[in-house]
């Protein structure tokens, strides 16, 4: 099916179940642990070995030679596979950095060995008898300085530009031009990256941990050198990825070589510190904005440059994007720079560009709304746009930023906001800060197939995956409504590369594409069955596990037959995409109090209202967004990779030295979703919003914390350091 | 982590039989810190023995004092009430570490042998030499946030990361060892030693010596008390500063007595005598707690990443509240 006009009244529109508060359909798997992740996949009757990975030890050269006789000699071990071995391998088409194989070490903690043994503990002890001859090139570890050197990436769109920025913002009455930085974050997903692999002559079947089951499997097979028809991969639970197990990662091909070596099948998870040094992070930015405005607030120019850095081969984070479309102005200009890097690989984190670009860019809104001398929520208002500003004749399809303002404002008691610094209650300073939410929506092809069986059961296969957003539950609801069945009738089959290949989980695209993918599989189940009884598809209604035709009314379970019927289609998107600019919107609003003697500060409530098309689930979308306000929180407030710029790595690599947000850091959680349906985003006509609930958060913070304190950092993440020389004296 | 045996004592001397047998032994508590070190390879008994079946009573004894046995849950003498209603500080510090899972494990004898948290220390391929002894060390020109600002030397800039030590150092607290050689007693705030030239010796305790019990003395101006952790969470994280305090405050408003301890800032419990002398017999008031904690912090010296320490340190918090 290809989505090329808006969408009209379909059945989704009688909201029997999508829409519908259903508690998530796999949580009692989850919570009775019973839900298999990719490591626990155990059976008795299967020898599983145990690959214990071992990483590179500086950050940048080659490797001269190894010496394993001591692991090989170590009791327990079947094999010991190192990267001088196995040679240099084919890179897949989504990795940056070498996975494994080859002399050359790119970054720290780069995979070099894979030691097999009887237990995991032999195969650790064995791992550490490893000795490593490198010979160490310099590398570039700092991107303050390595964004002197930084230049315009190759692809992509680096830049953009309309008008006069430079006269309009010298000529402007009132500017802002100022600096901003993010730091370095982990995905730190619960889950680290595990997989066990099982060869059968050649044909390898991978249990894994990934969001896009077949950009793994593709990439695995050119990695390996196989045809992709020879891997079977299965990702049917994950802990959580964050964006950080969307592309083949090294513990799939250890797993791999390991199991081949060893002759066994091979069960390899990265230890913790891996997941940080070995995988891919969120990288730094250096972000400057110059904005100049009229004396009523409106904006005549707005500038937002941002500096990062990556591996050779790797891309900018990309910033600047948001800056493109979220306020109006009519002279503009964005642009990207990327530095070299030898850390680890730089790539996507949950809202990639947007989150790290709405750090900088929803303070620099709060400084210029003061220097106006208006409220930052007017400010707002007064510069909303409806058309995508660099190209106006591009409509936004459906765009709520006021909307959310204003109800936030009004839900979360705006009125009365005091100025910096004046708010007491005992020890803590009190403010309250707001920042705008925006992501864009993307869509991609996402397939399915919808199987009626002679009991009226029906079942969904895509190797779409649940990351613990609810994807189950949103298919489920998605084909209950589309065949006019209850949600205890459906079951659903995810994560598996013999199913048809769907959009994945990353981008906030999973939700909308996948369910559009189901959609389209249901409609071809609706018209086989219609078809098979001889009646007009068309007028054909599916309600209360029947189907219905004029005055006749068929129960499902027999329209099936004996041998049952099957849909299939893939949902294809046309341009509406690029007619109209898809988004989502949002406004996040935050109280904080900070101690006025040791400046931490402590959230003490947070709202976010979020416009994001139609919520096909609101338990499960209302989750996806407190949790992204949480990770939020971290961004704000004590989440950064500490570089060693001597050594090039991350230092801080496990979770005690990488703080995310614990319980006691999180406050009250509100989360409004404005009632709205997009029809130019798909038949669902809903959007993403796993990532827009991320978008801003941290702005806010910081925001709340200037009200709080009278101290505006601009360099997150806002610890007490940064506060505590400016602090009002304790009374 | 190599291969070793595992022997459980039922009592004190024979687990320091057992200990002492073996070519490397160690004790093990409720293993959260030990059994972390072995997995990075930084420690390597060939031997641990089990002490988590030594004594477990908390004895409230007539004449004010607490004896507390080295297998002692984190988690039950915070509970204990005797000790939450005459030694909250305790109580508090001991809540204010780690988190609930872990404080259910951890023994109170390994509390306070637990070793630092340097994250280069952690790690094999870095250069520390509290684990190779000349080899250097890594963090006095990294990431160094989490690192001392007394008493520190050019070996090493680690702190002790224990909360309850804090408390305990406040208290005059006494350990009560067993060796090879007999039984002994030693203050804790003379059980750690700074770093200097050996960072790698940790303590006084001498080989294989276990900790049996630690001793509070009666204080009874130790009800009016307190633990303050400063950090960047709200839980489970290691204290960028922490004081321990206890305040004996006369009828004029004068400080009758007092004690102080800080943590987080040295490579051991860094009891605050010279703060001390200077509160006691002064009007307890802003002004005199700030200028008795600069005294304290004279000597303070930053690094690169905790240079804040200083500016602002913990000093307005030792009022209790
Ligand atoms: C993630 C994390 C966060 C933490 N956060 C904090 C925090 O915020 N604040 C804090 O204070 N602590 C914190 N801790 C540390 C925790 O308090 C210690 O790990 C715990 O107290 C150690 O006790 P244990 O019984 O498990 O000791 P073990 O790990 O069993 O032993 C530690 C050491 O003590 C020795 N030992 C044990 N018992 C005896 C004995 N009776 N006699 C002689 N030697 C003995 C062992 O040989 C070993 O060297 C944290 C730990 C972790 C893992
Ligand atoms: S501070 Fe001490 S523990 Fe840390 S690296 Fe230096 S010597 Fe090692």
């Amino acid at each position: 099916m290809q989505f090329d006009t808006p969408a009209t009244t379909n059945p989704i529109d009688n909201l029997k179940v999508v829409g519908q508060p259903i508690p998530r359909i796999d949580g009692q798997l989850k919570t009775t642990g019973r839900a298999m992740y990719a490591y626990e996949w155990h059976d008795p009757k299967v020898p599983y070995a145990y690959g214990y990975p071992v990483g590179a030890a500086i950050a940048k050269g080659r490797i001269k030679s190894m010496d394993v006789s001591a692991a090989k000699k170590a009791p327990g071990v079947l094999a010991v596979v190192t990267a001088l071995e196995v040679g240099k391998l084919k890179k897949g088409k989504y990795n940056t950095a070498n996975l494994f194989g080859g002399q050359e070490i790119q970054h720290y903690h780069q995979a070099i060995a894979v030691v097999v043994a009887e237990t995991f503990e032999q195969a650790r002890a064995a791992a550490a008898l490893i000795n490593v001859d490198y010979a160490e090139d310099k590398g570039s570890f700092d991107l303050k300085v390595a964004m002197e050197t930084a230049v315009k990436p190759e692809t992509g769109e680096p830049d953009s530009a309309v008008g006069d920025f430079d006269g309009a913002f010298k000529a402007a009455p009132v500017v802002l031009d100022q600096s901003y930085t993010t730091p370095d974050q982990s995905h730190s997903m619960m889950e680290p990256h595990a997989s066990i692999a099982v060869w059968d002559g050649d044909k390898l079947t991978l249990w894994t941990s990934s969001q896009m089951i077949d950009w793994w499997r593709s990439d695995l097979a050119t990695t390996l050198d196989i045809d992709k028809e020879k891997i079977h991969l299965m990702s049917p639970f994950i802990g959580g990825g964050f964006g950080g197990k969307l592309f083949l990662r090294a513990d799939a091909l250890l797993a791999a070589f390991g199991a081949k070596a060893a002759k066994r099948p091979v069960k390899v998870a990265l230890p913790r510190p891996f997941v940080v040094n070995n995988t891919t992070h969120r990288p730094a930015t250096i972000q400057r904005i110059r904005i100049g405005a009229e004396r009523d607030g409106k904006i005549t120019a707005i500038a937002h440059e941002s500096w990062s850095g990556d591996l050779p081969g790797g891309g900018p984070e990309t910033a600047v994007m948001q800056t493109r479309l979220l306020y109006g102005g009519e002279n503009r200009m964005t642009a990207m720079r990327l530095a070299t890097l030898d850390l680890p690989e730089g790539n996507a984190m949950r809202a990639p560009g947007e989150a790290p670009g709405l750090m900088a860019l929803e303070i620099a809104i709060d400084e210029i709304a003061e220097k106006v001398g208006i409220d930052p929520i007017q400010f707002r208002i007064v510069n909303d746009t409806q058309v995508d500003p660099e190209k106006p004749e591009r409509r936004f399809s459906h765009r709520d930023l006021v909307g959310c303002l204003k109800l936030g404002a009004a839900r979360f008691g705006w009125t009365g906001r005091g100025r910096p610094g004046s708010k007491r209650e005992g020890d803590w300073l009190i403010g309250t800060g707001v920042a705008a939410a925006f992501r864009n929506n993307l869509v991609l092809p996402s397939g399915a197939r919808v199987r009626l069986d002679s009991e009226g059961v029906v079942t969904v296969e895509t190797d779409m995956t649940d990351i613990g957003t609810g994807s189950y539950t949103i298919i489920a609801q998605t084909a209950a409504e589309m065949m006019g069945v209850t949600i205890d009738k459906v079951g659903v089959h995810l994560g598996d590369s013999r199913f048809p290949v769907s959009a994945g989980s990353g981008g906030q695209f999973g939700a909308n594409s996948a369910t559009s993918g189901v959609y389209a599989a249901c409609v071809k189940l609706r018209e086989g069955i219609a078809q098979k009884l001889g009646f007009n598809s068309e007028d054909v209604v599916f309600e209360n596990g029947t189907v219905r035709f004029g005055n006749r009314s068929i129960a499902l379970a027999e329209a099936a037959g004996p041998d049952g019927l099957v849909g299939e289609d893939t949902m294809k998107w046309g341009d509406l995409t690029k007619t109209h600019q898809q988004s989502t919107f949002g406004a996040h609003f935050v109280e904080v109090g900070v101690d006025a003697a040791t400046g931490e500060t402590r959230i003490r409530r947070m709202l976010a209202v979020c416009a994001a098309g139609r919520i096909l689930n609101p338990v499960t979308a209302r989750s996806q967004v407190i949790g992204a306000m949480t990770m939020g929180a971290g961004a704000a407030l004590s989440e950064e990779l500490a570089i060693d710029t001597r050594r090039g790595f991350f230092v801080n690599h496990d979770l005690a030295g990488y703080e995310v947000p614990v319980h006691a850091d999180i406050p009250h959680q509100e989360v409004i979703f404005m009632d709205e349906t997009d029809p130019m985003s798909s038949p669902m006509k809903a959007k993403g919003v796993g990532e827009l609930g991320l978008c801003g958060v941290a702005a806010a913070i910081a925001n709340a914390i200037y009200n709080a304190t009278g101290v505006r950092v601009r360099h997150y993440p806002i610890t007490l350091d940064k506060l505590i020389g400016g602090l009002p004296d304790i009374a | 982590m190599n291969p070793f045996d595992y022997l459980q004592a039922d009592n004190a001397s024979n687990a320091v039989k057992l200990a002492s047998a073996a070519a490397a032994g160690k004790y093990l508590g409720g293993g959260t810190n030990l059994v972390d070190l072995m997995r990075e390879t930084v420690e390597r008994p060939d031997t641990l023995v089990d002490v988590t079946d030594l004594s477990r009573r908390i004895e409230a004894r007539p004449d004010g004092s607490v004896m507390i046995g080295a297998a002692v849950k984190n988690t039950a003498l915070a509970a204990d009430r005797t000790v939450r209603r005459n030694f909250p500080l305790l109580s508090r510090a001991i809540l204010a570490g780690a988190s609930g899972q872990i404080r259910n494990m951890a023994t109170v004898g390994g509390n306070i042998l637990q070793r630092t948290r340097c994250t280069y220390f952690y790690d094999e391929a870095s250069r520390c030499n509290k684990r190779d002894p000349g080899r250097g060390c890594d963090a006095i020109d990294g990431f160094n946030r989490y690192h001392a600002i007394l008493g520190a030397s050019p070996s090493c800039v680690a702190t002790h990361p224990s909360d309850m030590c804090v408390a305990l150092a406040a208290l005059d607290a006494i350990v009560h060892l067993e060796g090879p050689e007999g039984v002994r007693m030693l203050k804790l705030v003379d059980l750690h030693r700074l770093p200097g030239g050996r960072p790698d010796i940790e303590t006084e305790l001498r080989p294989h010596e276990l900790i049996t019990d630690v001793e509070l003395p009666a204080l009874s101006f130790a009800a009016r008390s307190t633990y303050r952790k400063v950090r960047d969470r709200a839980s489970y994280a290691f204290a960028l500063v922490s004081v321990a305090a206890a305040l004996d405050l006369g009828d004029d408003g004068n400080v009758k007595d007092v004690r102080v301890a800080l943590g987080g800032v040295a490579h051991k419990p860094w009891r605050a005598l010279k703060m001390e002398a200077a509160l006691r017999g002064r009007a307890a008031t802003e002004v005199n707690f700030r200028a008795a904690a600069e005294g304290e912090l004279s000597d303070a010296a930053g690094l690169r990443d905790n240079a804040f320490n200083r500016t602002r340190q913990a000093d307005d918090r030792c009022r209790p509240r």
